[in-house]
This record gives structure tokens, C-alpha cells and sequence, in this order.
């Protein structure tokens, strides 16, 4: 299945939005399913971080986290995210998720590592939060908000 | 920190310093100084022992010790309870700035309030100061983390009805609680470290630039204070005293004369605090006074607080030339990105000025000196 690349303007439905708070920023992610509503989490999550038109595909990562609530498994899914971006420092553009639920999150992240003068960081994302968490389901499609600290 | 130097010895040389600063002091994603190799023993070491590790290493010296908050050591710092993850992130990031809000500030005393409190500190007009605002890193923010999916099952198991998911908790006295504090004192302990040797950095690039020894440099510390940290303090409730858990968040501790937990030097001052503004104003140093004890514990303001969102501040930045701006003003701005330089405009931020003097004027601590900005670096 390919995917389309991540610009919110030139597609029907919309796939996230951003939260403007004063001392932190959140988003809400939208899915036609939960698997695209975790996908897109993880894009509107690295468009808060960097500019994803300078992001290549060059490198694959497998992540696997064990069963929780939606709530949790969207804030353990993000989290994981940005510890490999704090740790390996990458930056990723494309999420494959293969299987989610109450079960658990299956899924495959790709991007490359930041480099200086390739890659900008808009923001640096300090914590995924709970705060005013939500995932459900909303006139048959899926949503979610997540707020950051920053 | 206070120094030997005046505002036109730094004035001179300012392009140079703030140039060098940013070489020496890692501050961007994945930063970091080739000359630091951190095991995981000597790791577990920062996390019980604080900047105790960092003096021992060589960074900076014992008396910087007796001007930071707790001697630069939380007692009970537990490694064991330090996650993997969190080892791995804060491995990667200890000696490091950070973005967001983190900054070294180059700047002198513009204006002094209270010229006898000023004396014992050693501030005076025109002397140039440093400002050093980092904290725990990652490793701070995966405790956070860990600890949150502790405190969701434990207010689940004692009963405690949450208003948003983000407030979990548990009592101060449980296993989960006294585990939640053995991991803090580590990350507390952590951010002693990390402040430490910046410091020491910081030190090494004045006598780069002005080639001159510690001796005349006189960088010496003030005081080193937390802004996000529970501690258990003895406060006076309805005329008895009490053993209290106080939190601190985004606040800090302002304790006045004579208390028994600052520094021999401060007793007839009060403790020093340090309030950051924004980049283009200036930041103010303060003691702690009588009042923050009837009223809040000890505490007072930590910053000037955003009145703008990130977002906002971007928009309000557009088409500006922020750098050049700061720069007619007198102040070289330098950051790794230019997003974060963006985010932290002057305008995004109250007017420190406003917030100082609630607080001095409600008596919870007092105004000793104005410091104006002439340098910074940003992550």
C-alpha cells in the first residue's frame, strides 16, 4: 500500500491540527481507522519537531509495545518515538502501523538521523503528556488529542 | 555567577565569547563534548552523588559545593530505580544545554536595589554576570515518564479520584511514593551535574577568550537553585511544626536570614534566587524573605511566564529579524536552531519587571539587582 506524503493542504480530509496552548502545544490527529489515527499521530508529531520535507526514508525502525488502554498505547507509542529521537536523534516522515489495539501496537517507522545543516528542529519536544488525553471514536472515524510539554 | 570582569571588558569581546561558548558548550540535537565519555558506573555515580562527582572529576571546585541548593547532592538518590531508557538518555545528554527555554546568558548588574545585600553577595554596577538555566534532560523527562505509568496504577489501587490523567499520583508515605523520591533525588542529582559542568565550561571559555586565569576572572558561583522538585521540608502549620512535602514547580525555593538550610555566608541575606527573563530584557537576582515562610513555604516566582504560544510568538517573529533586532539593542543572540530563537521572543514573555515586583512587594522575597542581557547562548 503506498502512502501519501504528509501535507495537510492539498488533501481532502485533514489529518491533524494543532493545539495552541500558551506554554505547551498539542495536537488532534484524525483516522479513518486506528491504525491511520496512530500513524498520523506520529507525522503531526515530527511536524511540530522539523520541517518533513528535508527528512528522507533511509533508515527503518520496528516498534513493538505491549497491550494498554488507547490512551496509554497512544502516549507509549509517541514517547517511544521521542526516545529515539532523543537517543539516535532521528527524525522520522513515514509509519507504518501493522496491527493495534487493546493487544498491544506493531509498527515500522522510517526517517534518518538529524544532521546539521540538512535537518532544522522547530520545536524540541520535552514529554508526551495525559494531560486531557483522548482517543475515540467520532462520527465513524477515529480522534485523538495529545498534549506536549515543551 | 559573578565575575572580576566589568560590562565594557565584555563588551569588547562579546562577538568572540558568545562565539566560543556556543563551540564549547553543547547545545543542538545530539551535541555533545568528544572529551566526555560517561559508563554506566560512573553514570550511577552522578545520580547518588550530584555535583559532588562533577567537583571530583574536576569540574569546578568544593567551594561552588556550599552555593548550591542541598551542597549539589539530594540524599536517597536511588540508580535502581532508574530505567534503562532513562540511563540511555541521560548518557547521551549529560553536559548538555538543551533547546526550548535552556540558555547561558552573558550580562552585568544595570541597576542595584539594595546596596548592603548587593555587598555580600558580591554584585556591583556594571560587573558582568553569568547565567546558567539547564536542567535533568532526558533522563529527568523518562523518570517523568516511568513514574506516570507507576502513579496511573497506583491511584487506581488507592482509590484517588484523578480530574485529568496527567495529576496521577500517590501518597507521599507508599512504596510507589518513596520510590517516586529515590528516583528524583537521581535526576535532581543529575541536573546538579549537568549545571556543574557547564559552569566549568563556561569558566574555561573566559579564560580562553580573555586570557586570563581563574584568579582574575573571579567567576564565582552565587547560587544554584531548582525550579521543578518536591521536597521535605519542616514548615510551621496553625502554629505547630510539621514535616511537609512541598513541590516546586516552576517555582523555587526562597528561604530568608538565619534558616538553617543556606549557606553560612547567606545567613544575614537570605538565600539568593535567581529570576530569568526573557532575552531581551533582563533577569533579577533576589533573596528569599520572611514572609515566603507564613505564605508559601519557602517559595517564590521562578521566570517571567509566557504570555504568547509558540505558535503565536513564530507568527508575531514573521518577517522580523529577530537576531539583528536583539543585536541594535546590544545583545548577540546565537542557537542552534532558529525556531527556538523564534519561540523565546521578548514579546512572547511577561514583563519580568511586573513579576519581580509582586513579589517583592508581597514580601516573599526581595530585589537586589537588575542584570541586563549582553550575550546568549541557545539550544
Amino acid at each position: 500500500m503506498s502512502k501519501p506524503k504528509l501535507k495537510t493542504a492539498r488533501r481532502l480530509t485533514k489529518r491533524f491540527e494543532i493545539l495552541d496552548h500558551t506554554a505547551d502545544i498539542g495536537v488532534i490527529v484524525y483516522g479513518e481507522n486506528l491504525r491511520a489515527l496512530f500513524e498520523n499521530a506520529g507525522g503531526a508529531f515530527f511536524h511540530l519537531i522539523t520541517d518533513l520535507r528535508k527528512v528522507r526514508r533511509r533508515i527503518e525502525k520496528r516498534i513493538d509495545i505491549g497491550g494498554e488502554s488507547l490512551d496509554r498505547l497512544m502516549v507509549d507509542w509517541l514517547s517511544e518515538l521521542l526516545y529515539l529521537h532523543d537517543v539516535e536523534n532521528l527524525l522520522f516522515k513515514d509509519f507504518r502501523v501493522e496491527s493495534v489495539g487493546e493487544d498491544g501496537l506493531r509498527a515500522i517507522a522510517k526517517g534518518e538521523p538529524f544532521q546539521e545543516g540538512v535537518h532544522v528542529i522547530k520545536t524540541e519536544v520535552k514529554a508526551v503528556t495525559y494531560h486531557q488525553i483522548e482517543v475515540r471514536q467520532e462520527k465513524g472515524r477515529w480522534r485523538a488529542r495529545v498534549i506536549f510539554d515543551l | 555567577m559573578r565575575s572580576g570582569l566589568s560590562r565594557t571588558d565584555i563588551q569588547g569581546r562579546l562577538k568572540e565569547l558568545v562565539e566560543a561558548l556556543f563551540v564549547n558548550i553543547p547545545s543542538g540535537v545530539g551535541s555533545h563534548r568528544k572529551d566526555l565519555k560517561l559508563n554506566r558506573e560512573e553514570e550511577r555515580r552522578v545520580l547518588k552523588k550530584g555535583a559532588r562527582w562533577a567537583v571530583e572529576k574536576g569540574f569546578g571546585s568544593s567551594e561552588d559545593l556550599d552555593h548550591i541548593e542541598e551542597h549539589g547532592c539530594i540524599e536517597g538518590g536511588n540508580p535502581d530505580r532508574i530505567s534503562e531508557k532513562a540511563m540511555e538518555r541521560g548518557k547521551a545528554q549529560l553536559g548538555t544545554l538543551g533547546s526550548g527555554n535552556h540558555f547561558v546568558e552573558v550580562g552585568y548588574v544595570a541597576e542595584v536595589f539594595d546596596e548592603d545585600i548587593a555587598r555580600a553577595l558580591g554584585l556591583s554596577k556594571d560587573q558582568a554576570t553569568v547565567i546558567v538555566h539547564t536542567g535533568s534532560r532526558g533522563l529527568g523527562h523518562q523518570v517523568c515518564d516511568d513514574y506516570i505509568r507507576v502513579m496511573l496504577d497506583a491511584a487506581r489501587k488507592y482509590q484517588i479520584e484523578l480530574p485529568d490523567t496527567q495529576l496521577c499520583c500517590a501518597p507521599v508515605s507508599s512504596p510507589e511514593g518513596q520510590g517516586y523520591l529515590e528516583a528524583m533525588a537521581c535526576a535532581a542529582n543529575f541536573a546538579f551535574t549537568n549545571r556543574q559542568m557547564i559552569t566549568h565550561w563556561v569558566r574555561e571559555t573566559f579564560e580562553q577568550v580573555f586570557k586570563k586565569g581563574p584568579k582574575d576572572l573571579k567567576l564565582d558561583l552565587i547560587y544554584d537553585v531548582c525550579h521543578n522538585i518536591a521536597k521535605i521540608e519542616t514548615h510551621t502549620v496553625d502554629g505547630k511544626k510539621r514535616k511537609l512535602c512541598i513541590h516546586r514547580k516552576g517555582a523555587t525555593r526562597a528561604f530568608p536570614p538565619n534558616h538553617p538550610d543556606i549557606p553560612s555566608d547567606y545567613q544575614s541575606t537570605g538565600q539568593p534566587v535567581l529570576i530569568p527573563g526573557d532575552m531581551g530584557r533582563c533577569s533579577y537576582v533576589l533573596v528569599g524573605a520572611e514572609r515566603a515562610m507564613e505564605e508559601t513555604f519557602g517559595s517564590t516566582c521562578h521566570g517571567a511566564g509566557r504570555v504568547m504560544s509558540r505558535h503565536q510568538a513564530i507568527r508575531a517573529a514573521k518577517g522580523r529579524a529577530i537576531v539583528r533586532e536583539l543585536e541594535d539593542k546590544g545583545i548577540i543572540v546565537k542557537g542552534a536552531s532558529r525556531g527556538t530563537i523564534l519561540e523565546e521572543i521578548p514579546d512572547a514573555y511577561k514583563d519580568v519587571n511586573d513579576v519581580v515586583n509582586v513579589v517583592h512587594h508581597a514580601g516573599i522575597s526581595r530585589k537586589v539587582a537588575k542584570l541586563v542581557p549582553m550575550g546568549v547562548i541557545k539550544g
